[in-house]
């Protein structure tokens, strides 16, 4: 494993052909939304540059990020991106364990410092100093510390390592905090859903491997081509939408229809992902395809704000207030009638004591 | 127009008719009142739609075209705030009233407490003003002037995640996402945002009216034809 082996010697080395390698290429072209010329171009960084490791750590989590990466459609693409990552350090698949698995993470500091990518699954609690995720005998968030600051950019994949997610849920009581909270002077890109798309995340990691920097990044630092659209924006339950076609019980004639799922709570036009275009299990189906709204999954908050049934949700305020704009509103707006009535008619009564005493002019 | 509050009985300030509200003023209070009625139905039913059309879905448009009133509706509403800001750098004092308190003044405080103590039935005799009383002042700013520019800034927010990452709304007014947090978020706030103006208007409605009947002066005339008008020669 010498400083100086390219990605594709790498690959060699685990038994990829090179007819599937270039074929991998184009199919990683095609799903960056790049033109094919770019598959020449990703064969050519791979076949020249130094493999670039990937440790994969894992804090507060379920897992389910690396139950859909390594489900990645395409058996053929999760193959070779395996080759590339799994070589060094990833608690939940790789054959080294215990002492043996901790030294790669010194071996790793000591001959790529500066030089690996750091991707997180999963985020650090911080209360009680970290006691909440223990590994190999130390707080997790430890551990993160130790390794982001040696590594050159940081992965945040899934809502946890991005957002805070379930854990993270109000009162969020082991104080778990997303990535970019807790290393804040490294760069870091956000792979936000639960879990990300398959796709999504060996797209993007082969970006950065290949390009050796982050694909265009949002204001909320998610890859652009990927995470600048609403799942809304291209539902195929759209034309229902804009129409006024409601699935109003999931019992209806509606949802047998195949109508707009917005009623039944489906968070489509607030959630920024992949999901409508991209598409689940390989392009198999998602939520609204099999007749159930979206649950927002990949946006932050999405855990705190109430029902997922209702389109009009909680406003968020620290994740404490359980109201809805509606609500709180139609009080305000019910008291403010309320009390305009009350005191048109206290007007109305002393104005005619005032008249009749023909006292001061009003 | 330099008309000074009227001072005593014979101050030849004190007329019976003062131009208080001019043109621009007037027709962009009735743009913005219109324009916050068609926001407000239409957005109300942008969160809570009609119950479902049948048939086929290209035989209608319903709650597109509900969507699109909202967005001319929010053109007119955002362009004609902007030339109302413009006006109060150029027009007359009342033009500036809403859009500051002079919280500096112990006498703009006085006569906010004396409007309070009017409304709460204490004091008998309302003061004569020529623009807004401080109440109402205070109530304009908060209530209006500072929801306004809420409601645009979030309603364009929300409008540049349709016209696309990287349009003009995304530049001049994404970055209000992240700073509500998330675009659920600004949806909700939104929402909140327009029942708080609702009941500014249903106040300032009341009040209006109630002033055109038993107060000393014009009212609802005067955001009209701009005149304000006493009904006493009295301070
Ligand atoms: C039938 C409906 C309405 C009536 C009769 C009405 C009446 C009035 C009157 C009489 C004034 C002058 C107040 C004064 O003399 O101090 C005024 C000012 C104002 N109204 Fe209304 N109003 C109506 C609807 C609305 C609505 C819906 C809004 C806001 C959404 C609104 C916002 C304002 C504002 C901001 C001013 C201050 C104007 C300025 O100084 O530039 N009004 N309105
Ligand atoms: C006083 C002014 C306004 C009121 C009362 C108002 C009211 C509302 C309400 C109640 C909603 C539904 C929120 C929800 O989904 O829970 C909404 C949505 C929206 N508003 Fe406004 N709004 C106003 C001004 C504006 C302006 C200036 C814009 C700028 C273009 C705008 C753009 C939008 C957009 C894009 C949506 C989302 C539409 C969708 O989800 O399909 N609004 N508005
Ligand atoms: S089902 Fe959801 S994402 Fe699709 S159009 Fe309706 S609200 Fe939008
Ligand atoms: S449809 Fe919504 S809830 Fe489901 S995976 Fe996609 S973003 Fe998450």
């Amino acid at each position: 494993m010498g400083i100086q082996q390219t990605f594709y010697e790498a690959m060699r080395e685990h038994g990829i052909t090179r007819r599937s390698f270039l074929k991998f290429c184009s199919l990683t072209a095609a799903g960056l939304g790049m033109g094919p010329e770019f598959a020449g171009k990703i064969a050519h960084a791979l076949e020249t540059k130094p493999r670039t490791p990937v440790i994969w750590l894992h804090g507060l989590e379920c897992t389910c990020c690396t139950e859909s990466f390594i489900r990645s459609a395409h058996p053929l693409a999760a193959d070779v991106i395996l080759s590339m990552i799994s070589l060094d350090y990833d608690d939940t698949i790789m054959a080294a364990a215990g002492y043996q698995a901790e030294e790669i993470l010194d071996q790793t500091i000591a001959k790529y410092d500066g030089n690996f990518i750091l991707a997180c699954e999963g985020n650090p609690p911080l209360n009680e100093d970290g006691m909440y995720c223990i590994q190999a005998g130390k707080p997790y968030v430890e551990k993160l510390r130790r390794m982001a600051d040696h590594c050159k950019a940081i992965i945040a994949w899934g809502s946890c390592a991005s957002w805070g997610c379930v854990q993270a849920a109000h009162p969020n009581p082991t104080r778990a905090t997303p990535i970019h909270k807790v290393i804040t002077d490294k760069p870091v890109i956000k792979v936000p859903g639960c879990p990300p798309i398959a796709e999504v995340m060996t797209g993007v990691i082969t970006y950065m491997l290949t390009f050796d920097r982050f694909p265009e990044l949002d204001r909320q630092g998610r890859p652009k081509m990927f995470y600048s659209q609403r799942l809304h924006d291209k539902c195929y339950r759209r034309p229902h939408f804009d129409a006024g076609q409601f699935v109003e019980r999931f019992d209806d004639e509606g949802a047998r229809k195949g109508y707009c799922l917005y009623k039944m709570g489906c968070k489509g036009p607030t959630t920024h992902n992949a999901c409508s275009t991209v598409e689940w299990n390989g392009g198999l189906s998602w939520p609204v395809k099999s007749g159930h709204g979206c649950l927002g999954c990949a946006e932050d908050n999405f855990w705190d704000r109430g029902s997922f049934y209702s389109s009009v949700t909680n406003l968020n305020v620290t994740g404490q207030v359980e109201a809805t704009a509606d609500k709180v509103g139609g009080i305000l707006a019910g008291a403010a009638a309320i009390g305009v009535a009350a005191h048109a008619a206290a007007s109305v009564v002393s104005h005619t004591k005032d008249s009749n005493k023909g006292g001061a002019q009003q | 127009m330099n008309s000074k509050v009227a001072s005593g009985p014979h101050d030849p300030a004190n007329q019976r008719a003062v131009y208080v509200f001019e043109a621009p003023v007037r027709l962009w209070h009735w743009l913005h009142a219109f324009s916050f009625a068609a926001l407000a139905v239409t957005g109300y039913l942008i969160a809570n739609p009609l119950p479902s059309l049948a048939g086929e879905a290209s035989d209608h448009f319903l709650m597109g075209d509900i969507r699109l009133i909202h967005f001319i509706s929010a053109y007119v509403f955002a362009i004609g705030f902007a030339v109302r800001v413009y006006w109060a750098l150029v027009g007359n004092r009342y033009a500036r009233e809403i859009f500051y308190l002079p919280f500096w003044r112990p006498s703009w405080w006085k006569g906010l407490f004396y409007e309070i103590g009017f409304y709460l039935f204490l004091t008998r005799r309302q003061h004569k003003m020529l623009g807004h009383n401080p109440l109402a002042q205070a109530a304009m700013f908060f209530l209006n002037t500072l929801v306004t520019i809420f409601m645009i800034g979030t309603g364009f927010a929300l409008y540049s995640e349709g016209l696309g990452i990287d349009s003009w709304a995304d530049r001049m007014f994404g970055w209000v996402i992240p700073l509500i947090g998330d675009s659920e978020g600004v949806h909700d706030w939104h929402n909140l945002g327009m029942w708080v103006m609702l009941t500014f208007v249903i106040i300032h409605i009341y009040m209006a009216v109630r002033a055109d009947i038993i107060g000393r002066e014009s009212s609802v005339s005067t955001i009209i034809g701009g005149w304000r008008m006493f009904k006493d020669d009295q301070p």
